[in-house]
């Protein structure tokens, strides 16, 4: 053998790739047409999305009625249920977003969704936040109460008994999560305290809440917590299902974002105490923003569960609005057109839920940009 | 030869004021009997290398310096001030104390240039902009002035170490300790970091070190302390330490650290 060493002085410079194996062709070929049978189940589900595609839109758009004077819904009848009838949505839309608001104040209640939109993208953009975010915060949420309730500024006086539908479902999710997350991180720290007194406390309070349905706790804030009060004096029933939420969604956030704190090394808890940073300095700057970007997937999890989870005060009348929808094809003329309702019901909470969830896919990409090589 | 000039060194250190004053500390984990009637005073400006087996406690002491650990007996005094449970103390020495960790333990979500101002501006309240211009001053010594703006997780072992010095320096301290800050590292990033480390060492800072390095010991070091099963069982300037040791745990210690290199 010659022992002669082999150079290559001049290094191979890189070629493209052939254009089968790049760009959407390559994807086709790489997850589509991968071989006989995958090209089978491609073609076939492929026929069977086009077959189903097309019958939606036969029913939901082509034959669909879109409004019928004067409540006649024969029209819709008469389709027998080869189209939709969209009229159902057209007659009730006001009622499914606003519930039973009087009809001449429901731009308030269309104002309060509005603001409640605002402050999701206003908080949802990374360069507003700062401490002033919470202002703006404060600043929502109090015109949401002025514009609900009136009484002052020269609007009329509406009692909480009359407001509904999705005004009441961003009400309890926004102000229930508002106040849940803080009061979760309070608890998860809590949990993790050297104080015996102060543990016991959190724990306490994380497996009892966690231990009932939240109906049952919805109940209990309805019919029970009224008979402890003294006579006379009444909490709207409104803010007692509210706080039920709040309690509720704060015990099972908690662990979420204790299982954050446990995910962190105690080399950073030493580095800081090392430095000198005080326990709050330590907590804020160091801890919570380690231990809440590891959560956020199981966060933005809980947190879309809770916006759904809001329907279920309908079981002590509160008109939300999944209740609003279903209350609107009560009267005997629009019975049996369910299907519309309900998509469209449907379709609202998707935005929000969908929403949520494409936004907590980036800003997990974004702020983990660290842990990158 | 060497020998008289370190004795004479020590010897002129030794009428300065103690920076740490430690009598007969003891420690306990559970039943465990992890340090055994430690004294030890470090003067100020004294290098310090503590070495032994590992289970010796010597980063458990090390620890028990800036109360990272709690001993239960004996009495602990940094910089004149007596450790106890007072947080104001605490609080007190941490600021004056610097560590380096054998996991650099720096904060992964926070760049470079962050984890160095952060406790200059939010412990000592220094401004932001004066607190960055000390940072990239102390980045510059470790020699890494332009992976400011990276993030950690970015950059190797050894240039993370030398952050974590910088960072530590950065708090002006009057006394750093290091808890095995080569042991983690590639062999071939031992050295820059035992660079910055007798750079250091040259300016006259106060320095306990928990190390294997016995070149760095021999280069820098005033006194060596040898620790086994949670005691002090030699101490003396590194080249009597290292030529002619008494014990024969220490020679034992020296055969294994030596066939180890």
């Amino acid at each position: 053998m010659s022992t002669t060493a082999i150079a290559n002085p001049i290094p191979t410079p890189a070629r493209p790739a052939p254009i089968t194996l790049v760009g959407p062709i390559g994807w086709m070929r790489a997850n589509l047409f991968a071989g006989w049978v995958s090209s089978l189940v491609s073609l076939l589900l492929l026929f069977l999305i086009v077959k189903w595609a097309l019958g939606f839109i036969e029913w939901g758009v082509i034959n669909a009625v879109w409004s019928v004077p004067n409540n006649q819904t024969q029209a819709c009848r008469d389709l027998r249920g080869t189209g939709a009838c969209w009229a159902v949505i057209t007659e009730k839309h006001r009622f499914i977003l606003f519930g039973t608001y009087p009809y001449e104040e429901q731009w308030r209640a269309f104002a309060a969704i509005l603001i409640f939109i605002a402050l999701f993208i206003v908080s949802a953009l990374r360069r507003f936040w700062r401490k002033e975010l919470l202002l703006v915060w404060v600043a929502a949420l109090g015109s949401i109460g002025v514009l609900m309730w009136g009484g002052v500024l020269g609007l009329a006086y509406v009692p909480q008994e009359r407001w509904g539908g999705l005004v009441i479902t961003l009400i309890l999710a926004t102000f229930g999560l508002a106040f849940a997350f803080p009061l979760a991180i309070l608890v998860a720290l809590g949990r993790r305290s050297r104080l015996p007194a102060i543990k016991a406390l959190c724990v306490i309070y994380v497996e009892l809440i966690r231990g009932v349905p939240l109906i049952s706790l919805l109940f209990m804030a309805s019919v029970m917590f009224p008979l402890f009060l003294p006579e006379g004096m009444n909490i709207d029933k409104l803010l007692r299902a509210q706080i039920a939420i709040i309690l509720f969604a704060g015990a099972y956030l908690a662990e979420v974002v204790r299982g954050g704190l446990q995910a962190l090394s105690r080399g950073q808890y030493e580095a800081a105490d090392a430095l000198g940073l005080s326990y709050w300095k330590k907590t804020g700057f160091i801890v919570l923003p380690q231990a809440l970007r590891l959560v956020i997937p199981p966060l933005v999890n809980t947190f879309i569960g809770f916006f759904k989870d809001t329907s279920l005060v309908l079981i002590i009348g509160i008109f939300d609005l999944l209740t609003a929808g279903k209350t609107a094809i009560i009267e005997p003329a629009w019975q049996g057109f369910g299907i519309e309702v309900y998509l469209t019901v449907g379709f609202i909470y998707f935005c929000f839920c969908f929403a949520m969830s494409r936004y907590s896919q980036n800003l997990e990409a974004e702020l983990n940009r660290h842990r990158v090589r | 030869m060497s020998t008289t000039m370190e004795a004479v060194a020590s010897a002129a250190r030794a009428d300065a004021p103690p920076a740490i004053m430690l009598d007969k500390v003891n420690k306990w984990y559970g039943a465990m009997h992890v340090l055994r009637d430690v004294s030890l005073n470090v003067a100020m400006g004294e290098r310090l290398v503590v070495c032994g087996p590992s289970g010796s406690g010597k980063s458990t002491l090390i620890r028990c310096i800036n109360r990272l650990e709690t001993h239960q007996e004996g009495s602990i005094k940094v910089d004149g001030i007596e450790l106890s449970d007072d947080l104001r103390a605490l609080d007190a020495i941490r600021r004056e104390v610097g560590m380096v960790f054998q996991s650099f333990n720096l904060f992964p979500h926070l760049t470079v240039l962050e984890n160095c101002t952060l406790a200059p501006i939010w412990v000592r309240h220094m401004p932001k902009a004066e607190a960055e211009t000390l940072a990239m001053e102390y980045l510059e010594r470790v020699k890494i002035p332009e992976q400011a703006q990276k993030y950690p997780g970015q950059l190797s072992g050894g240039q993370q170490q030398r952050v974590a010095i910088a960072r530590a320096l950065c708090m002006k301290p009057k006394i750093m300790l290091f808890d095995e800050p080569t042991s983690a590292l590639d062999p071939e990033m031992i050295k820059e970091v035992l660079e910055v480390m007798v750079g250091l060492a040259e300016t006259g800072m106060t320095m306990v070190c928990v190390t294997h390095e016995m070149g760095f010991a021999r280069q820098v070091a005033d006194r060596v302390v040898f620790m086994d099963r949670g005691e002090i069982v030699e101490q003396g300037p590194p080249g009597e330490i290292f030529e002619n040791p008494r014990t024969d745990r220490l020679k034992l210690f020296l055969s294994q650290i030596l066939r180890g290199h």
